[in-house]
């Protein structure tokens, strides 16, 4: 269950909209069953009371959208923003993507979002209904009588389990607490392959990557990936492969486009969420955060507004090259 | 039957500035360097984008080095830190997906350091001839 | 019809894949099933699809045509194709039977495509009664019987027990090559399965979805409907509805510079994206409004103009669960179908 309640969102946007403070809202709408949810952008009352939704499964990360969107609408935008979207929002705000001036933005608390995957592996297939306002999770399925009891706790997404702050880093207006950064465990998981030998390694992501379809998912739903043409939907870059013809290409794929986003990766983990083949592409982020973070200090993307991230920065001193793997197990 | 020699094949990106001057005046001082290092001039060691680096293992390199002015002296004042910086990152990346560390290098060689170009380049096919063909960053289909 | 006990599969799959490559959804390392060659031990998936769609078998995502080699001033075209050799693909579900139907009526029209002809003709599919549907399906929709599924080979799995009925002459060779590990048997146990899945069907969430307000000569009706903004406003414009489906056809084709030569190579594309069908002038759907029309007016109205009122849609459901942004076609329908 989510702290601030639907019916508040839905009274926030409506007054807003009324005192002409912003012209449409960038909002969740429901959809055929309770969890897939689309965003859409609602610009009038009865719209917004049909149809906006906020729930446990209002994952999509609203800050890219508000670089497409601020271009076409006259007025100001409202959105809605969970704390992991605002550092993309000051994220996208430090590259000029948008125009600040045209969003208002509403920090709303998060108490984290449910992965309809692991609903599914508690209740199975042929859910009719979620309800998400009670203390748990009331599941509905087809093939059962009474609803089943799931606790929102044991099915949150992987991202939201190690999320690394509930605190909020850019706001017009905040409803609830601003919240704190959370101490997370978020790169036990990369330490844990780097403890592997390289041939694990190899091994493991070999096997992840050769489930990639390029879909382009990742890319597409990343608030960090904005460029307007992609060097791999370039036709004259050399590399416009449409489809993972082979393990390099796979590869190639993942390194470029996690490097293309490193230092600039606020770790929101929509690539991950969004991906059909389940590939764990925020370990390949979280390698990079975690890095840096070793090598150069700590830095979180989308912290400030105006930070220089670690890739575009340098002092005289840095480490070379060769001397990343100081200190690292000697297994090669 | 006799085994064929493993020849490997590396791409050795140098900058305009320092290295590739560096690799002249190798020539100059007819100091000796593996013939199967293949340079490709960049005009600063920052061009090379990693890109550029997976590129060359694609098409068949079974190491690559890069080569820059040493830190301090780049001709375009920083465009070595950058370099530093992000083969860091990229070069632990490739480990972190399980490819061998020692395939890429990156080593500052100026302008006057013949010397130097011809060593290192030496110790680099040395080593790359060890670890054998590239296999985990390979493109079958440009394969002879 | 024949059956044998789910005991028996294992040596039964055996039995066949000494004899032609077996394919079958396994459960993959991430949980989710996927068709694999079987080989010993490999277990038949319990899920109830796999999410990518068998199409691979016979229009994998990438495959070579040709390939060119120069020598001098001479070109020389390498022939790539291989003989193909005959496989089975078990356990399609009903729906996805139905897409080999829908990808036919393209590549097997004049000009046949050669490829996927002779693929076609060496695989036996093997389908599988569906007994518990997911809340994304809607195969009904389409006339698809889930209860009944097409293929050469039909089978229905009770608590126990897989019944087994040709339905084409390589199905009954398919049988025959069987008949040692399976016994003939009456269809009493399948009857009752397929009842009480039909009444599981109806109980489906999208069970009452209709398709009859679209279908072919209705360009006009549906091109200019406002209503495509609002749906297409949310699309990142990713492949994976596209690539995930187990009817889209769409390909590119494309050459491989690999240093010493050249590779023509076909890949899946995707309407949705922006470099789709670029020509010298550029993309001829400039924005994602109308590569996402395009989508949803092809598998409604298109295909079904040139192809005597069938949908270019089977109902899976895979794209239900897999679009980033949960935008799929049961909601274009119901938007623009007048619901």
């Amino acid at each position: 269950m989510q702290k601030v309640s639907q019916q508040q969102l839905i009274d926030k946007a409506v007054s807003l909209l009324a005192d002409g403070t912003v012209s449409c809202v960038l909002g969740w709408t429901k959809g055929e069953f309770d969890y897939d949810i689309t965003p859409a952008l609602f610009t009038d009352e009865a719209s917004l009371r049909q149809g906006f939704v906020w729930n446990d499964f209002c994952g999509a990360n609203f800050s890219k959208y508000l670089v497409a969107k601020t271009r076409k609408c006259e007025g100001k935008i409202l959105v809605f923003l969970k704390p992991c979207d605002t550092y993309s929002f000051n994220q996208l705000l430090t590259e000029h993507r948008f125009d600040r001036e045209k969003v208002y933005a509403v920090g709303i608390p998060c108490e984290g979002m449910a992965d309809i995957d692991k609903v599914k592996a508690i209740c199975g297939d042929g859910i009719s209904s979620i309800d998400c306002n009670g203390e748990k999770m009331a599941v509905q399925t087809i093939y059962e009588d009474a609803p089943v009891q799931v606790d929102a706790s044991s099915v949150l997404a992987e991202r939201c389990i190690n999320c690394k702050s509930k605190k909020h880093v850019a706001y017009d207006e905040l409803m609830g607490d601003e919240g704190d950064v959370i101490d997370s465990a978020r790169f036990d998981e990369v330490a844990k392959l780097e403890a592997m030998t390289p041939d694990e390694r190899f091994t493991f992501w070999q096997n992840e990557l050769s489930r990639c379809i390029r879909c382009n998912a990742c890319r597409d739903a990343c608030p960090a990936c904005t460029c307007e043409v992609c060097v791999f939907n370039n036709p004259k870059s050399g590399v416009e492969n449409k489809s993972p013809a082979n393990s390099f290409e796979e590869k190639m794929f993942h390194i470029i486009r996690a490097f293309h986003v490193a230092g600039r990766c606020t770790d929101c983990g929509e690539c991950s969420r969004v991906c059909p083949q389940n590939i764990p592409l925020h370990l390949l982020n979280r390698k990079f955060i975690k890095d840096m973070n070793e090598c150069y200090g700590e830095y979180q993307a989308g912290a400030e507004v105006g930070s220089r991230a670690p890739l575009v920065n340098y002092t005289t001193d840095d480490l070379e090259p060769g001397e990343v793997f100081n200190g690292r197990d000697s297994d090669a | 039957m006799q085994v064929k020699e493993f020849k490997p094949l590396i791409v050795a990106f140098c900058c305009n500035w320092c290295s590739y001057a560096g690799a002249d005046l190798a020539g100059n001082n007819r100091l000796n360097y593996p013939a199967e290092v293949k340079i490709i001039r960049v005009p600063c060691s920052c061009r090379v984008n990693p890109m550029f680096i997976l590129r060359a293992f694609q098409r068949g390199a079974d190491g690559v080095i890069l080569c820059g002015c040493h830190p301090g002296d780049c001709h375009y004042t920083s465009g070595n830190y950058y370099t530093r910086r992000r083969m860091a990152m990229l070069f632990s990346m490739l480990d972190f997906l399980g490819i061998e560390r020692e395939r890429t290098r990156v080593e500052w060689v100026s302008a006057a350091e013949g010397a130097k170009f011809s060593a290192v380049m030496t110790d680099f096919a040395a080593t790359v001839k060890a670890l054998g063909e590239n296999k985990r960053l390979e493109d079958l289909r440009c394969k002879k | 019809m024949r059956k044998c006990s789910l005991d028996a599969l294992q040596a039964l799959f055996a039995h066949v894949n000494a004899s032609m490559a077996l394919y079958l959804p396994v459960d993959g390392s991430d949980g989710k099933a996927v068709y694999q060659k079987w080989s010993e031990g490999a277990r038949w998936s319990h899920a109830l699809n796999t999410v990518r769609s068998p199409k691979d078998f016979f229009f994998p995502q990438t495959e070579d045509l040709m390939k060119f080699k120069t020598a001098g001033k001479s070109i020389e075209i390498v022939d790539v194709r291989n003989a193909a050799e005959d496989f089975v693909i078990f356990g399609v579900r009903a729906c996805d039977v139905k897409s080999f139907e829908i990808l036919d009526r393209v590549f097997l029209t004049d000009p046949v495509d050669s490829f996927y002809a002779s693929r076609r003709e060496h695989g036996t599919i093997v389908s599988v009664a569906c007994t518990r549907p997911s809340e994304t399906c809607f195969c009904g929709t389409f006339g698809i019987d889930a209860a009944s599924p097409a293929g050469d080979v039909s089978c229905w799995k009770t608590e126990t027990e897989l019944f087994w009925q040709a339905n084409t002459p390589k199905g009954e060779a398919f049988l025959q090559l069987i008949a040692p590990l399976t016994e003939e048997c009456g269809n009493e146990a399948v009857q009752a399965q397929q009842e009480k899945t039909a009444a599981v069907m109806k109980k489906l969430p999208l069970a009452e979805l209709k398709a009859d307000a679209f279908g072919g000569g209705k360009t006009k009706e549906f091109f200019d409907r406002p209503e495509w903004s609002e749906l297409s406003q949310a699309c990142l414009g990713c492949g994976t509805c596209t690539f995930v489906c187990p009817t889209c056809q769409c390909y590119d084709i494309k050459d491989f510079n690999t240093g010493n030569g050249v590779i023509r190579f076909r890949c899946w594309d995707s309407c949705m994206y922006s470099e789709f069908t670029k020509m010298a002038h550029g993309n001829s759907r400039l924005s994602q409004k109308e590569r996402f029309r395009q989508r949803f007016m092809h598998k409604l109205v298109y295909y079904p103009e040139n192809n005597d009122g069938l949908f270019s849609c089977v109902g899976c459901g895979r794209c239900l669960s897999k679009c980033p942004i949960s935008m799929n076609i049961v909601k274009v329908m119901k938007k623009l179908g007048g619901e």
